[in-house]
This record gives C-alpha cells, sequence and structure tokens, in this order.
C-alpha cells in the first residue's frame, strides 16, 4: 500500500497545475497520518478552518479524494497586519490497494482534523493459516 | 572552476562537492513546510483591538496555554500522536511535540479583557487595547 500511495503522491501536484480553477482561492495538499490496523485503515489529515459542512469525501474504485472549503475568515473592521497563513481549500487523493467495505465508512471531523476509517473488505482482510502438522 | 585551489591539477576535486551542497542549501532553504514555525499566526488589527489567529489542528484547548505578559502574548502546547495499540503506519506527515510562539502585539492591551476561542482547530484570541495607553485628542486652546 505505501507504494501505491507515493505513486499517487508524485501524481497530485502536476494535476493541481495542469487543471485551471474556477476560483481564485489557493488549495493545499493537506498533510496526513495513513495507518493500518487489523480491520481498518485510518487516514488523519489536517483541514484547520473547514467546518463539517464543508468536507466533501469520495471514493471512486480504489481512488480516496478529500476536499475541505474553509469559511471564509474575515474580520469586519479589522485590517490584516501579519500574514503567515493563507485561507484557503484544501484536497488530496489517495490510491489503496486494499478493497473497503463501502457502506461501513466513517469519517468524522474534531478540531479541524478529518478522521476517516475505512474498514477493510471481508476478502481483504489477513488470515491465519493453520499448519497442519503430521 | 576559476576558485579552483587546485590549477595544476586540471581538475577540481571538489567541484562535486561543492555541487552538492548548494543542492542540499536550496532543498533546505525554508520552503518546505516542515521548517515553518509551528503554528502559524496571522494578526489583524482594528481600531483599539487586534486579533491573532493560528492554525492548531488537533489541538483542544486543554492542550494549549496563552500566556500575556506586556505586550507580549506567548503560546504554548503540546500536540499528541494517536495512541493505537498494534498499527503500522502508512504515512506520518503530521508533526506532533511541543510548540511554542511569542508574539509582539503593536501596544500593550488590558489582560482582563482577553477572549480566546478555537473554530474548527484555527484558534482566534482577542485583546483589547489597555484604556491608558489609547490616544487622546488633545484640544488646543485660542490665545
Amino acid at each position: 500500500m505505501a507504494q501505491e500511495v507515493s505513486r499517487t503522491e508524485q501524481r497530485i501536484p502536476q494535476t493541481t497545475e495542469t487543471t485551471s480553477r474556477t476560483t481564485s482561492r489557493p488549495v493545499f495538499l493537506p498533510p496526513a497520518d495513513i495507518y493500518e490496523t487489523r480491520d481498518n485503515i485510518v487516514v488523519l489529515a489536517e483541514m484547520p478552518g473547514v467546518a463539517p459542512d464543508g468536507v466533501d469525501i469520495t471514493l471512486e474504485r480504489r481512488v480516496l479524494t478529500i476536499r475541505g472549503r474553509s469559511a471564509a475568515n474575515e474580520h469586519a473592521g479589522y485590517q490584516r497586519v501579519y500574514n503567515e497563513y493563507a485561507d484557503g481549500d484544501y484536497e488530496r487523493s489517495f490510491t489503496l490497494s486494499e478493497n473497503i467495505d463501502r457502506d461501513r465508512i466513517e469519517a468524522r471531523l474534531n478540531d479541524g482534523v478529518l478522521h476517516l476509517v475505512l474498514p477493510k473488505a471481508e476478502t481483504a482482510r489477513a488470515r491465519k493459516i493453520e499448519l497442519k502438522t503430521g | 572552476m576559476a576558485l579552483s585551489e587546485f590549477p595544476r591539477l586540471g581538475f577540481d576535486p571538489f567541484l562535486e562537492l561543492r555541487r552538492m551542497q548548494s543542492e542540499m542549501n536550496r532543498v533546505f532553504s525554508g520552503l518546505s513546510p516542515a521548517f515553518r514555525d509551528f503554528p502559524a499566526i496571522n494578526i489583524w488589527l482594528g481600531d483599539n483591538s487586534v486579533v491573532v489567529t493560528s492554525e492548531l489542528p488537533g489541538v483542544t484547548s486543554t492542550d494549549v496555554t496563552l500566556n500575556l505578559q506586556d505586550d507580549v502574548l506567548t503560546l504554548e502546547g503540546t500536540r499528541r500522536p494517536a495512541e493505537e495499540q498494534g498499527i503500522s503506519w502508512q504515512r506520518r506527515e503530521r508533526t506532533y511535540g511541543t510548540f511554542s510562539r511569542a508574539v509582539q502585539l503593536p501596544f500593550r492591551v488590558d489582560p482582563d479583557k482577553v477572549q480566546a476561542r478555537f473554530n474548527n482547530g484555527v484558534l482566534e484570541v482577542e485583546l483589547e487595547r489597555l484604556e491608558a495607553d489609547r490616544p487622546k485628542k488633545i484640544e488646543i486652546r485660542a490665545a
């Protein structure tokens, strides 16, 4: 799976550069942690400023795409005097090597971190094979 | 080659090393977000107040402390990784550990009138200018 994913990442900046967007907002690649347990693949992606209704998750075949639209962070009557980060949207795709049970995918957004639990399909789960003696 | 210390050799044995050094300098020149100060901060200025916002995804109000000394606001805290047993990591891009940042505000603020709140992983701190520190209009009397 690690191989599949790293190949995906190389492709992402190219696709975001070659296609034009209809909005001028910047689009960021959210930093992500991905880990695997016996039954699940868990994705944690950082999307600060995105409200739960601004998240869009799609799984098409094996390509998982996460999108987040952050709310406009304007302060009426205030002037921006120092800037280290820009407001923008988040978008990223991953190619999963395991089959996922689509009906049991869980997603929640806590403190700007998207927490995605993708249960492995029954067929993809590792089975322990007993050796017969004799 | 003009700067080579080995003119008689006809070639520079350290040319490749210098090329590698400049390549490394370019790679680590701060373009990578991993070397950026954490957390990133924006400052907004109003008439008599200032708002400091900071991107702190995954940090809750119990993980962060705010300190105010004169006109310096300090932001300290910890980011903890997920604590699950028996997992294998595929990818680790988020950073963990302690962080600390100090911000010098453009004026002295009233420590009793500070409001801080978290909004979807973005910390927002609103501070009001000290009453005694506000600009005063001076009337000019006719002679």
